[in-house]
C-alpha cells in the first residue's frame, strides 16, 4: 500500500475517534499541506491531548508553541505539533483563548517535555498555563514589563520611521 | 531498556535540616569553562553527589522568532546559522526546504544531493565538535586536538562552497546561490580519502581505552521511555536504543535513496551517545560518498538551483541587460516573491536533535509567525533528573554529551 493511503487511513481513524469521543464540542479539523490539523475548544484540550497520547499512540510531543492573532475575537492560542512514532504519523492541534482569560490546562502532567515548551509560552505571550509547576519566565529576564511576541509589542525604536512596512505597499 | 545504576542517594528527596547532612549550593556556570556555553546550574550537593540542580537559561536569547516577523523569507537563514553554530548548513537547508515546501518548489536530484554533501559535512562536525568536548572533559586533550583538524578541513569546504566558515547562509531557497567549485570537489574527495584514517585514529585513542571507558560507561544514563517523554530526538534518544532518525522516518532531500544504518545504543549513557556519534560520523561519509558517485552519474554538472526565477538570484550582467533578470532581481531583493498563505510544520535530522521549523504565513512579505523547534531547548531540561544522584564530576560529562549549544538553547 502506498505510503500516502496508510497516512490518510490513519487520519481518517484519528478524525472518527476525536469527533465520537467529543461530539459537538469538537473542532474544525482540515489538511493543511500534509497534516491533520484539528482546532480544539480549551476546556477539552488537555482531555484530547490525553486520548490522542493513551488511545491513539502519539507517544511525542514535538512542539508547543504560542499564537496571536489580533483582532479576532479568540486571539491567543497554543499550537500543539503531535508525533505518533510507531506509525509515522503527526497531526496539529490548536486550541484559542481570549486575551482576558488566557489560561489553558498544562500538558506537563502527559509530557514532562512541555514544561519549558509551557513556560516559553508564558514567557512570550502572557498564556497561563493551569497546574503548571514552575511557570516563570524562562529566556527573558523575570522583571521583563511586557509579553514580547505578541503581534502590539514592537520590534524595534517605536521612533523609528524609516522601516516602515506600508513602503512595500502590503 | 537496562536500567542504569543508581546509588540510593538519588531517591532522597532534598529537605534541608531534615538530616544531618551538610548540603552545599554550588553555582556552575553561566561561564564555566566546562560548559561550553552559557549555562547556569545551581546544584545542591551532600559532599559530591548532586541532589538537585536549578537551571537558568536564556543569557544570549535574541529575540529570533520575533526578527522573522519582520525579515523576508530570504533573510531568515542567517538567523537560524546562529542557532545551532555547529552545524549551520543544517540549519539553512532545513529552513530552505521548509519555505520551498510552502512554496511547493521542486528540486533536481543533483541539487538534493549537493544539499545531502553540505549536511552530511555539517552531521560530521558537529559530532566531531561533541565527541572531541567529551574526551577532553574526561580529561583526553590529545584527542580533541587531532580531530578538530577534520573540522578545520570540512570549514574549507564550506569556504569554498558558500564563502563561510561557522555562520555559513549556506543556499538558497531553491538551490544554492552557486555551483560546487573544482576545489570544493577536490577537498570533498580528499576528505572522504583521509578523514577515516583519521576517525580510526580517534577511536583508537578512545573506544576501548579503559580509562575512558570507567570514565563514559553508566554515567548519566537515562531510559528510553523518559527520553521518550522528555522529547530527546537525535543521538541523544538513539543511544536510548530508540531507531528515529527523522531522515529515515520522514524522508527530505531525497535521503530515501541513499543506503545507511541508524545507529542506536542500550543504555543511553556518556558512552552511548559517544559511540552513535562515532558510528554517524561514518555513516555520514558513506552517504556523502554515495552522494558523489550518484553525481558522477548525473550528466548534468551545471544544475544548481531549481527552476524558481522568483526566487534565484540571476547573474549580475543578464540584471544589466535583461528586463526579466532585472524584475526578478529587484522582486527578490525587496522581499516580494509570493508566498502562499498557510502553514507548514518541516523537520530535518540536525545534528543533535529533530530541528523543526513551523511556518505560518498570511502571505505577506515576512512569515505571520515562525517558531522553531530547538531540539537541545527541549531535552535539556532534562539535565536535573540526568544528573541526580551521580558525582558532579559526571554532571559535567554528562552535559558535554548531550550537545547542548547555547544558540540554540537561547533562540
Amino acid at each position: 500500500m502506498p505510503a500516502f493511503a496508510i497516512k490518510a487511513d490513519r487520519d481518517q481513524l484519528v478524525i472518527d475517534r476525536l469527533t465520537a469521543a467529543f461530539t459537538g464540542d469538537v473542532f474544525a479539523h482540515e489538511r493543511l499541506y500534509d497534516v491533520l490539523c484539528f482546532t480544539v475548544k480549551k476546556e477539552t484540550v488537555h482531555a484530547v491531548l490525553h486520548l490522542l497520547r493513551d488511545e491513539l499512540d502519539f507517544n511525542f510531543l514535538t512542539s508547543l508553541c504560542g499564537m496571536h492573532h489580533p483582532g479576532q475575537e479568540l486571539e491567543l492560542g497554543v499550537v500543539y505539533h503531535l508525533h505518533s512514532m510507531r506509525n509515522g504519523h503527526r497531526i496539529r492541534l490548536k486550541t484559542y483563548t481570549t486575551l482576558k482569560e488566557a489560561e489553558i490546562p498544562t500538558a506537563t502532567d502527559l509530557w514532562p517535555a512541555a514544561n519549558w515548551m509551557e513556560r516559553e509560552t508564558w514567557d512570550f505571550y502572557g498564556i497561563k498555563f493551569t497546574g503548571h509547576p514552575n511557570l516563570k519566565r524562562i529566556l527573558n529576564m523575570e522583571d521583563f514589563p511586557a509579553f514580547p511576541m505578541r503581534k502590539d509589542y514592537p520590534l524595534e525604536d517605536p521612533t523609528r520611521h524609516d522601516k516602515d512596512d506600508s513602503m512595500f505597499g502590503r | 531498556m537496562s536500567e542504569v545504576e543508581r546509588p540510593d542517594y538519588w531517591q532522597r528527596d532534598v529537605v534541608v535540616g531534615a538530616d544531618l547532612r551538610e548540603l552545599t549550593t554550588l553555582n556552575l556556570g553561566p561561564t564555566h569553562p566546562a560548559t561550553h556555553g552559557i549555562f547556569q546550574n545551581v546544584l545542591t550537593l551532600d559532599g559530591e553527589i548532586i541532589l538537585g540542580a536549578e537551571q537558568t537559561i536564556g543569557y544570549i536569547h535574541r529575540a529570533f522568532e520575533k526578527i522573522c516577523e519582520r525579515r523576508p523569507f530570504y533573510q531568515i537563514p542567517t538567523l537560524t546559522d546562529r542557532m545551532n553554530y555547529c552545524s549551520a548548513p543544517i540549519n539553512n537547508m532545513g529552513w530552505h526546504m521548509a519555505v520551498e515546501k510552502l512554496c511547493g518548489i521542486q528540486l533536481p536530484k543533483r541539487v538534493e544531493y549537493l544539499r545531502v554533501i553540505a549536511m552530511e559535512l555539517a552531521r560530521i562536525t558537529d559530532h566531531v565538535i561533541c565527541n572531541t568536548i567529551i574526551s577532553q572533559d574526561a580529561g583526553a586533550t590529545t584527542p580533541f586536538l587531532y580531530m578538530y583538524q577534520w573540522r578545520e578541513r570540512i570549514y574549507e569546504i564550506y569556504e569554498e562552497i558558500c564563502g563561510a566558515r561557522l555562520t555559513t547562509n549556506m543556499g538558497r531557497v531553491g538551490g544554492f546561490e552557486r555551483n560546487f567549485s573544482d576545489l570544493a570537489w577536490q577537498r570533498i574527495r580528499a576528505i572522504l580519502k583521509e578523514m577515516p584514517a583519521g576517525l580510526k585514529e580517534f577511536e583508537k585513542m578512545l573506544v576501548r581505552n579503559r580509562i575512558f571507558m570507567d570514565r563514559t560507561i553508566n554515567c548519566g544514563g537515562f531510559p528510553a521511555d523518559r527520553a521518550l517523554a522528555y522529547g530527546f530526538t537525535g543521538p541523544n534518544l538513539r543511544a536510548c536504543g530508540v531507531d528515529y532518525d527523522v531522515r529515515v522516518a520522514d524522508p527530505y532531500s531525497s535521503y530515501e535513496d541513499f543506503e545507511f544504518i541508524i545507529p542506536v545504543g542500550q543504555n543511553g549513557d556518556v558512552y552511548d551517545r559517544f559511540m552513535v556519534r562515532q558510528q554517524e560520523m561514518w555513516e555520514s561519509l558513506s552517504i556523502i560518498r554515495q552522494a558523489v558517485e550518484k553525481l558522477d552519474k548525473i550528466p548534468d554538472k551545471t544544475t544548481f538551483t531549481a527552476d524558481v526565477p522568483e526566487w534565484v538570484l540571476p547573474p549580475k550582467e543578464e540584471v544589466y541587460n535583461q528586463m526579466e533578470a532585472l524584475i526578478y532581481h529587484f522582486k527578490l531583493v525587496m522581499g516580494e516573491s509570493a508566498v502562499p498563505v498557510g502553514e507548514i510544520y518541516h523537520c530535518v535530522e540536525g545534528g543533535n536533535g529533530e530541528l523543526g521549523f513551523y511556518i505560518v504565513s498570511d502571505g505577506g512579505r515576512t512569515p505571520f509567525r515562525v517558531h522553531f523547534r530547538r531540539p537541545c531547548f527541549i531535552y535539556y531540561q532534562a539535565y536535573p533528573e540526568m544528573i541526580k544522584g551521580s558525582m558532579l564530576s559526571d554532571a559535567i560529562l554528562t552535559m558535554s554529551s548531550m550537545n547542548v549549544i547555547a544558540g540554540e538553547l537561547d533562540s
